[in-house]
């Protein structure tokens, strides 16, 4: 493959934005008949690269040179028409339209100037079959699960005759078969000589299916490497760029907090929880003060349970009982009520308000707790806003700017404020550090500690081992929507997780 | 064993990757059939409760007296599946009305430079709002009522009165029966009405600008993201609307030759209402040209209902009867939304 | 000299306009500066007020009265456009409330003591009740449809809006219904302390709900729901019931207005009432800077917008050499305009094209 030319060849691309460096000067190769992946920490630059490379952004410096020629896509069109083609983790088709007509729409076969529906139909079949999918062709994208959706995408990008293919975040909604499946997809288009690449935080489908690995750290190019030279540790030494080791100095845990008698100090506890679509059958108990991890993949349940436990949705059958009285939550507000509080995974569409102040997001719940007539003072919002921006470090001009305009890191504290405002018992925190940079995942983590040290329960949820493990007592693991074992003491170690999570006891 | 392939049998199993019961029962085209159920049963009714309304001549009057609402019900079909409202239709079928009406009138200009003269201007105030929905992302509501006022006040500065065309063209062709069987005809109003909606069915499911329209109503971004021309084709969408509003005008003044700036008030509601008793969801990216039909011809069945039934009825009824109507369809589509999506999740 | 130059004057200037506009008021109140200037201009004594009978009179007075009916209803409308919603059955409303009013009123002709002397069908005050609480129930229903059925806001309120004149109609048997009771018509046509007492209605529905802004949740509530409703419920706020009453409060807002129509008019015409009133409504309420996408609401805003539209309305009449029609045209490039400069993509394209222009001067 040396004396190949790669197929897209970008070097020293910059990009930034106000405020912000996301590029500076990185390079990137692809070669066809690979599939290549690029690895980084969250605002690493990954997606900035793919979205220049597509024509979304305009870069600000470097070259781009595709099949041998500079080029400067100017819209994801242009790109597409060129030869490369995205599949974005939302799978970014029509649900409203047929299977068929989302592979071929914009370049339908024609007779006498009309669609030839025929064609389209038969034409769109043989694609899927070269993807080893056979469906009803004729029935809406939206019958269909996730997994098909993308191998319709896929199947459109075929059509398309693209070259290189982009694939962002493809496994997040995939289960176990389906993500096996893909790959058999993704190993038959790469020995046709399809250039793939293949953007994912999933580190062992890293190892299972690519040949080249570039390394992003922070707007800049760590280094590209193939992916059988390099060891595991290596690849997250480079995309951290510190020593896992020195992450380890955390704050005991709170095992001094777990005492043996369970039922005195139990918080809350779930029996025999369940509800179709949602969550299988489940039971479980989180004790005073202890810190609750919830681990497995995405799609295992975790959120639908926190959802269950928070009366965002509604059991179909199960028992809760909080302090060892039974009780039913039918709301979020019958949860805040009983001292629950849930910082949900989707910030942005679940957690802020963005057009609202710092202070009018941090006191939302607390006020919404109070009611609509005993409404907080003016000053004293403005005190608890202000405590909080100290207390977790929020970089905002003042209180008053609107949320929105705040990076995501300090935008996650905002939330997490306004929930410790309302004084919980339990706080269930759902991917809180998703999305924010290493020094802000500390924070947040070593925040999570010291407030279980003051009595609070917390529910940990996160598709990070390292940090589940690093704040948890107790690990509830999920798999396929059900809780399938706990593991406490010495099995709380990444291995044995992702063992259980495999299907190992 | 292989998932992938679906046989008829897995239907009954239920198994992932497809789900064959689920859309035999595709919501959309239960809903075109609920409207056109509605409307035999409805025709039925008022066959077996009046003498004479089960006739040939009763069935064409519903398209003889409402060619107006079908035609300026299609160009609205177009706009809702992409997710758009049009309120502009009615003021800017008066307005075509009045401009005719004062230039064949009054200044003596041949219908054959008039006629093309006003489709294009109602093609034009289309034109215009398409491009401030798309270009600066105002909503389709408030731009639409923005062109409603302008239209209407232009109409009525034009003139306060109604203009009566004495012209020989417009009655001629006012006056023109169509003979189809024995005693019942049809007017050429009818053939104009039957081939926009031909050429509109030909359009939404045959052309890519169709099929585009309907993308866009199902999800903007990833018809965009697909490559699709999705600006070109919401600014057609609302020229096309445009358009068959000025043609309803013109219609309105082949059945009745006058020039009136209150034509058409409060026909945008009527349009609507037609739309979505067709089964076209407001939401956008559903509905059927032909279920528009079916929709306008609802309405006026009920209209030539209370007609028969005399002074006895209030003629009011007709307007609750069209908004019960209009709920009714709505909670249905939203119940058979539901229903699909909890059949796609098991 | 070193501190007085033009960039302080402009920085200075600059200052006072961010921290105006960052009210919200700022284009609503010179818009209106401007109407009244044009009329300053056009109409001598427009200013004018003297007093006639005990009763303040003039131009001014005279906008203020008339736009009583749509200060109202926008007041209302402003609710509702906060949640990202619309209300467009109001006129509906205030015609069923018109007709509720004048049919259990009505006024017949009784001799009491040899003196004539007009009774109603009904207690006054249980008519006015009647028709408010009718008013603000028809409210319920659209809250209601929107949210527990999940019906848009267009579709559930356009179903009242095209039931309601029918309901209106039948209530009325087709017929215009005269009013003849003459304490009733106090309400429209009174005066109090020598100001038109529709003024004093409409200052105190503000004042409650300026009190229910400023003293309770209910402001942040409304913003937080129209801005992003999923995390306002994840936030334990009862989001659904906040729509349901904003739209029941529109309701309310309609059926005072209805009184008001009734009042005035000294009839109620199920036909006519109300009509094209809900088109104002909405027009001030965007014209006072809220956005009709919900989020941050202005009720001042929407009420110096329903007195540009009267003052507008009556500058039109005013202008003899403007046809009366004309009012609806102008409606309009002011909807376009308002509409434009909130648009961000008009202002950016408007920017680059001032932009490009320095930068060639330069």
């Amino acid at each position: 493959m040396a004396d190949l030319k790669p197929i897209v060849e970008m070097k020293g691309v910059k990009k930034s934005f106000p405020g912000v460096q996301a590029l500076s000067g990185v390079d990137f190769r692809l070669f066809e008949g690979e599939i290549h992946a690029i690895m980084g920490q969250n605002g690493a630059g990954k997606s900035t690269l793919i979205k220049i490379l597509t024509g979304v952004y305009k870069s600000d410096g470097g070259s781009i040179v595709y099949c041998g020629s500079q080029c400067r896509f100017k819209s994801p069109l242009e790109a597409q028409k060129k030869g490369i083609s995205t599949v974005y983790q939302e799978v970014n088709l029509c649900p409203n339209l047929s299977v068929a007509e989302n592979i071929f729409i914009g370049r339908e076969p024609r007779r006498f100037g009309m669609i030839d529906w025929n064609k389209i139909n038969s034409e769109s079949e043989k694609l899927l079959k070269r993807l080893n999918v056979s469906v009803d062709v004729t029935k809406l994208l939206s019958s269909y699960s996730v997994a098909i959706q993308q191998m319709v995408a896929i199947a459109r990008v075929l059509c398309i005759s693209s070259r290189v293919l982009i694939l962002d975040e493809p496994t997040s909604s995939l289960d176990e078969q389906e993500v096996n499946e893909l790959f058999d997809v993704l190993n038959k288009l790469k020995s046709e000589g399809m250039a793939i690449l293949f953007v994912t935080h999933f580190l062992d489908q890293v190892y299972r299916i690519t040949d080249r690995i570039t390394v992003f750290r922070n707007g800049t190019f760590v280094g590209e490497y193939l992916t059988k030279d390099l060891p595991r540790v290596e690849l997250i030494f480079k995309m951290v760029g510190k020593d896992i080791s020195a992450m380890s100095a955390m704050p005991q845990k709170c095992l001094e907090n777990v005492s043996d008698n369970k039922a005195a100090d139990s918080l809350l506890e779930i029996k025999k929880m369940k509800k179709h679509g949602s969550m299988n059958e489940f039971s479980l108990d989180v004790q005073k003060g202890e810190v609750l991890g919830f681990a497995g993949l995405l799609g295992s349940g975790r959120t639908e349970t926190a959802r269950l436990i928070f009366g965002i949705d509604k059991p179909d059958e199960g028992e809760c009982l909080v302090k060892n009285e039974l009780k039913s939550i039918s709301s979020p507000s019958d949860a805040i009520g009983l001292g629950l509080a849930f910082c949900p995974e989707d910030r942005k569409t679940e957690g802020i308000i963005d057009e609202l102040s710092v202070r009018e997001n941090i006191i939302l719940a607390l006020q919404g707790s109070l009611g609509i007539m005993k409404y907080l003072p003016r000053k004293k919002q403005e005190k608890i806003a202000d405590d909080y921006i100290k207390a977790l470090g929020i970089k905002t001009a003042d209180a008053e700017c609107e949320v929105r305009t705040l990076s995501g890191g300090n935008q996650q504290k905002v939330l997490l404020a306004r929930w410790l405002a309302t004084k919980p018992s339990l706080l269930i925190l759902d991917e809180p550090t998703r999305g924010i940079d290493v020094g802000a995942k500390f924070e947040i983590q070593e925040f999570v500690m010291s407030h279980c040290k003051e009595g609070m329960s917390i529910i940990f949820i996160s598709s990070e081992l390292d940090e589940v493990i690093r704040v948890s007592s107790r690990v509830a693991v999920f798999r396929d929507r059900q809780k399938i074992s706990e593991l406490s003491g010495n099995d709380l170690k990444e291995e044995k997780i992702m063992h259980t999570i495999a299907g190992g006891q | 064993m292989n998932k992938k392939n679906i046989p008829i049998l897995s239907c009954i199993t239920g198994r992932k990757g497809g789900n064959s019961c689920g859309s035999m029962f595709n919501f959309k085209y239960l809903l075109l059939a609920a409207t056109i159920a509605l409307f035999i049963i409805m025709f039925g009714i008022g066959s077996v409760s009046f003498r004479g309304f089960f006739s040939l001549k009763v069935f064409f009057d519903l398209f003889i007296d409402n060619p107006f609402l079908f035609i300026a019900a299609i160009g609205m079909t177009f706009v809702i599946i992409t997710g758009g409202i049009d309120l502009s239709v009615g003021s800017v079928a008066a307005l075509t009305t009045m401009i005719t009406g004062t230039l064949v009138e009054i200044h003596g200009v041949s219908p054959a430079v008039v006629l093309p003269f006003v489709l294009l201007v109602g093609s034009s105030i289309g034109f215009l709002i398409g491009i401030m929905v798309h270009f600066f992302k105002i909503q389709p509501f408030i731009a639409t009522l923005g062109g409603m006022f302008l239209a209407r006040g232009i109409a009525l500065m034009i003139n306060t009165d109604s203009i009566t065309l004495n012209n020989s063209f417009f009655k001629a062709v006012s006056n023109y029966h169509i003979p189809v069987i024995g005693n019942a005809f049809i007017t050429i109003n009818v053939v104009i009405l039957l081939s926009v909606v031909v050429i509109a069915i030909i359009l939404a499911h045959y052309t890519n600008f169709g099929r585009t329209v309907y993308a866009i109503g199902g999800n903007e971004q990833s018809a965009i993201l697909m490559g699709l021309p999705v600006g070109r084709t919401k600014i057609l969408v609302y020229t096309i609307s445009g358009f068959c509003s000025a043609l309803a005008g013109v219609t309105m003044m082949f059945y009745m030759p006058s020039g009136n700036p209150l034509h058409g008030v409060g026909m945008e509601m009527d349009v609507i209402a037609a739309v979505v008793i067709g089964g076209t969801m407001l939401t956008g990216g559903s509905g059927y040209m032909l279920g528009t039909v079916f929709g306008v011809l609802i309405l006026g069945t009920i209209a030539t209902l209370i007609n028969f039934q005399g002074g006895s009825v209030n003629p009011w009824w007709i307007r609750i009867i069209n908004a019960a109507l209009i709920l009714i369809f709505c909670l249905l589509q939203i119940i058979f939304e539901k229903k699909g999506r909890k059949i796609a999740k098991s | 000299m070193a501190g007085f130059n033009l960039r302080n004057i402009m920085g200075k200037v600059a200052g006072f306009f961010s921290a105006a506009s960052r009210s919200g008021l700022l284009w609503p109140v010179i818009f209106l500066g401007l109407i009244l200037l044009v009329n300053a201009v056009i109409n001598p004594g427009f200013f004018d007020i003297e007093i006639k009978d005990g009763r303040l009179s003039g131009s001014l007075i005279d906008i203020m009265n008339r736009s009583s009916y749509i200060v109202l209803l926008a007041i209302g409308m402003t609710f509702v456009v906060a949640t990202a919603g619309i209300d467009i059955s109001v006129g509906a409303v205030v015609a069923i409330s018109a007709a509720i009013s004048a049919y259990l009123i009505g006024g017949t002709l009784v001799v009491e003591n040899g003196v004539q002397q007009y009774v109603s069908f009904m207690p006054m005050p249980v008519a006015i009740i009647a028709a408010l609480l009718i008013a603000t129930a028809l409210g319920m229903w659209n809250g209601l449809l929107i949210s527990r059925m999940g019906l848009q806001p267009i579709i559930a309120t356009l179903i009242l809006m095209v039931a309601g004149r029918g309901i209106a109609q039948l209530i009325t048997s087709g017929q215009i219904i005269t009013i003849y009771y003459k304490p009733f018509f106090f309400i429209g046509g009174g005066y109090l302390f020598g100001i038109p007492f529709s003024i004093y209605i409409v200052a105190a529905v503000l004042a409650v709900v300026m009190f229910l802004k400023k003293r309770t949740a209910l402001g942040l509530f409304i913003q937080s729901v129209g801005i992003n409703k999923t995390a306002t419920r994840f936030a334990g706020i009862n989001s659904s019931n906040i729509i349901l009453w904003v739209y029941a409060f529109s309701g309310f807002c309609a059926g005072i207005v209805g009184l008001l129509v009734c009042s005035n008019n000294k009839s109620a015409d199920g036909n006519n009432a109300g009509y094209n009133m809900e088109l104002d409504a909405i027009l001030a309420v965007v014209l006072g800077g809220t956005s009709l996408a919900g989020g941050k609401f202005y009720i001042m805003g929407s009420v110096i917008g329903g007195l540009i539209i009267q003052s507008l309305t009556t500058t039109i009449f005013s202008i003899k050499e403007i046809k009366p029609e004309a009012n609806l045209v102008v409606k309009a490039v002011i909807v376009f305009v308002v509409c434009l400069i909130q648009s961000e993509s008009f202002r950016k394209k408007v920017a680059g094209v001032i932009f490009l222009r320095e930068k060639k001067s330069l």
